[in-house]
């Protein structure tokens, strides 16, 4: 079972045949640019946000309605707890409905 | 320096402040008796998972057959440590807004975890996330260094949850520091030695559910008497603090300024290194811990490690709009009611028990003593992840695949992770007692720490450069870990809080921003200049790894019962 886990030694046939499929170089492509774009927004918000709090602190502590006194700090700060959990969602989303479809039709051609 | 500090303290499991505190608590037997309860509970729960834990699998991973619903709450329950409800509801009743840059910090790793690491995890690994970072490499070195900085991660974290726990218990319930530690220490090692994973993991789903109830109870009765207007809640809080300030002799303008602050961050702006410094190792510490990666094994597929970190992000970002709101509570309930105040105006039992007594203001001695035995069950599922992780890196990394080659049955291997167990629930408990009056603030930010600069870029870098070699992730992960460690060891919350020395040689809370980059630097320079027989092999290894982590191929499924 180990061996079986393991990279060391050759290469099954398969895996090479999956490698060289023209859906799974698509597959691999599209899953890598959507997981980095959604990365990238994530850290952006996030850095953005710590950004914000060092050096736009007047900003933050604005009123959102004249006389109240919930910041436009306080709903970023949500925000960005809501952005965390959303973008986990769009994620698993396009994962189960696209990336596992093509998983599946390659586990099923290459099936051992 | 004073906000790196206060920076360092929140990550602490522990109202440190208790420490100071030696008026001893009356007994409190409320709270025992509910936390007996939760014990005999677990431990039945225990006893009916010990007949399932036959084999390694069994033992490390409950035979892969948690589903993504449950693993997401014991993901969330083994990560929001005492520290997260009862630091950071204390952070935003003493400073307002501030706790909540805290709580994100806490929170944007996850989306990173699922992205670009739970579904390769899941596809590549067995037992520990060494399994993955070793994939293609040499196996030997890449195991000790995953092994040596798992132990250094779990042991800091360890400890630092054992002085909190012991710290806490005698606290609320009243009983000896060193009894309390103890009872944790044996507690957790019934769990993990003959439950294994399955009863840690359900441990941890008992503790995220109590704690996620009773956290919701908390927030909805806060916000009641406000027509659950958040807007009221803040309003009238500030109110409240522009009333300590004036109480305090500020003048009228000076006080209303000082009210409208906890709307706003404050200490944070001093320093923005320290701040995206700590903003790094909070998030990029997420992804290294050990204890967290190894329950991607737990679940049998790639969708269903995907499904439990939607489920797990969901729960905890939803636990931190709690605490903001249960902070904003204790400001209103607490803090101007003399019952919950030593005559110095503080907090009575130390900063950190603003969580606690605004239990006790909403639902009288009784939810206090059920608060008190969550915080209690909340320690203990967070000390059987920690142990469990040990436990494995010794026995699976370090024994069946280093000095044994492959060649250990799973019997053996099993043995001698419990053996494990028992050495580090002993270390646990005798460093809990012995680091008793020392301060361990800064031990969970190291761990965080060390995770962000030595596992984190190791384990990024195996799944997603190809490049990468033995020497150059062994190399990069041993860099960042011991400058992680020398950097904090020369920051305030070491060299001066626990030192003594006037000042520090770094001065920023937090290492990430220097050593997660050099640790990536190095892993590139590293492999980049290896020309060994053995960096062939790893860089040929990376097609056919890339095939298994995209598509689940030879993935090891749920054992059969």
């Amino acid at each position: 079972m180990m061996a079986a886990m393991q990279g060391e030694g050759a290469a099954e046939p398969d895996i090479e045949a999956i490698a060289r499929d023209p859906r799974y170089i698509a597959l691999v492509r599209r899953r890598s640019r959507f997981t980095w774009g959604l990365s990238a927004v994530m850290l952006v918000g996030y850095f953005g946000f710590i950004l914000a709090v060092a050096f736009a602190k007047p900003l933050l502590a604005r009123p959102i309605a004249a006389g109240g006194v919930t910041s436009w700090g306080i709903a970023i700060g949500f925000g960005v707890i809501l952005l965390a959990i959303v973008l986990t969602g769009i994620y698993v989303r396009r994962a189960n409905r696209d990336f596992d479809l093509v998983a599946a039709d390659l586990a099923r051609d290459f099936a051992a | 320096m004073r906000i790196a500090l206060a920076a360092a303290a929140l990550l602490a499991p522990v109202p440190l402040h208790a420490a100071s505190v030696d008026a001893p608590t009356p007994t409190n037997w409320p709270a025992i008796a509910m936390f007996a309860a939760f014990a005999l509970f677990t431990l039945g729960i225990t006893r009916w998972a010990a007949r399932r834990t036959r084999s390694a699998a069994d033992f490390y991973t409950a035979g892969g057959g948690i589903t993504g619903f449950q693993n997401g709450l014991a993901i969330a329950g083994d990560y929001m440590s005492a520290a997260s409800f009862l630091g950071i509801s204390a952070q935003i009743f003493s400073d307002g807004y501030d706790g909540l840059i805290y709580s994100i910090g806490f929170l944007v790793g996850w989306p990173i975890i699922l992205f670009l690491m739970a579904e390769r995890l899941r596809n590549l690994g067995r037992f520990t996330f060494a399994d993955v970072a070793s994939f293609r490499f040499a196996q030997a070195p890449v195991r000790v260094f995953a092994a040596v900085s798992t132990l250094v991660v779990v042991l800091f974290y360890l400890i630092a949850q054992m002085v909190g726990a012991g710290q806490l218990i005698r606290l609320l319930f009243g009983i000896d520091y060193a009894l309390a530690v103890t009872i944790v220490g044996a507690l957790m090692t019934l769990y993990v030695l003959f439950g294994g994973m399955t009863a840690t993991t359900w441990v941890q789903i008992i503790k995220a559910v109590l704690l996620l109830g009773s956290a919701s109870f908390m927030a909805v009765m806060v916000l009641a008497p406000f027509g659950f207007s958040p807007e009221a809640l803040f309003a009238r809080a500030v109110d409240v603090k522009t009333g300590l300030a004036a109480a305090a002799g500020a003048a009228p303008e000076a006080a209303a300024a000082a009210g409208r602050a906890i709307m706003a961050p404050g200490g944070f702006i001093r320093d923005p290194i320290s701040a995206i410094s700590f903003g790094m190792a909070l998030m990029f510490g997420t992804a290294g811990l050990p204890h967290i990666l190894m329950r991607f094994f737990t679940v049998p597929d790639a969708r269903a490690a995907r499904s439990s970190v939607l489920w797990a992000t969901g729960w905890i970002g939803y636990f931190y709009l709690l605490t903001f709101i249960i902070g904003f509570g204790a400001i209103v309930l607490v803090a101007s009611e003399p019952a919950y105040l030593d005559p110095a105006g503080g907090l009575r039992g130390g900063a950190n028990m603003a969580a606690i007594h605004l239990a006790q203001a909403i639902g009288g001695d009784l939810f206090l003593g059920f608060i008190s035995a969550v915080a209690f069950a909340t320690i203990l599922a967070v000390v059987a992840g920690l142990t469990l992780s040990g436990a494995s890196a010794v026995g699976h990394d370090l024994y069946a695949t280093v000095v044994k080659r492959g060649t250990a049955t799973s019997a053996q291997e099993l043995k001698v992770s419990r053996r494990t167990v028992l050495v580090l629930a002993v270390v646990a408990i005798l460093l809990g007692i012995a680091f008793e009056q020392q301060n361990v603030a800064f031990m969970v930010s190291l761990a965080f720490a060390i995770a962000a600069s030595g596992n984190f870029p190791v384990l990024l870098m195996a799944l997603l450069w190809p490049g990468a070699t033995t020497r150059g992730v062994v190399a990069g992960g041993s860099v960042g870990l011991v400058l992680a460690l020398v950097l904090t060891i020369l920051s305030p919350a070491v060299w001066v809080a626990v030192l003594g020395f006037a000042d520090p040689v770094f001065p920023y809370s937090s290492p990430a921003i220097f050593s997660v980059p050099i640790a990536f630097a190095t892993i590139w320079i590293v492999s980049r200049l290896d020309r060994s027989p053995r960096a062939a092999v790893d860089r040929g290894g990376y097609a056919a790894q890339r095939v298994r982590a995209e598509t689940g191929r030879g993935a090891s499924g749920a054992q059969a019962h």
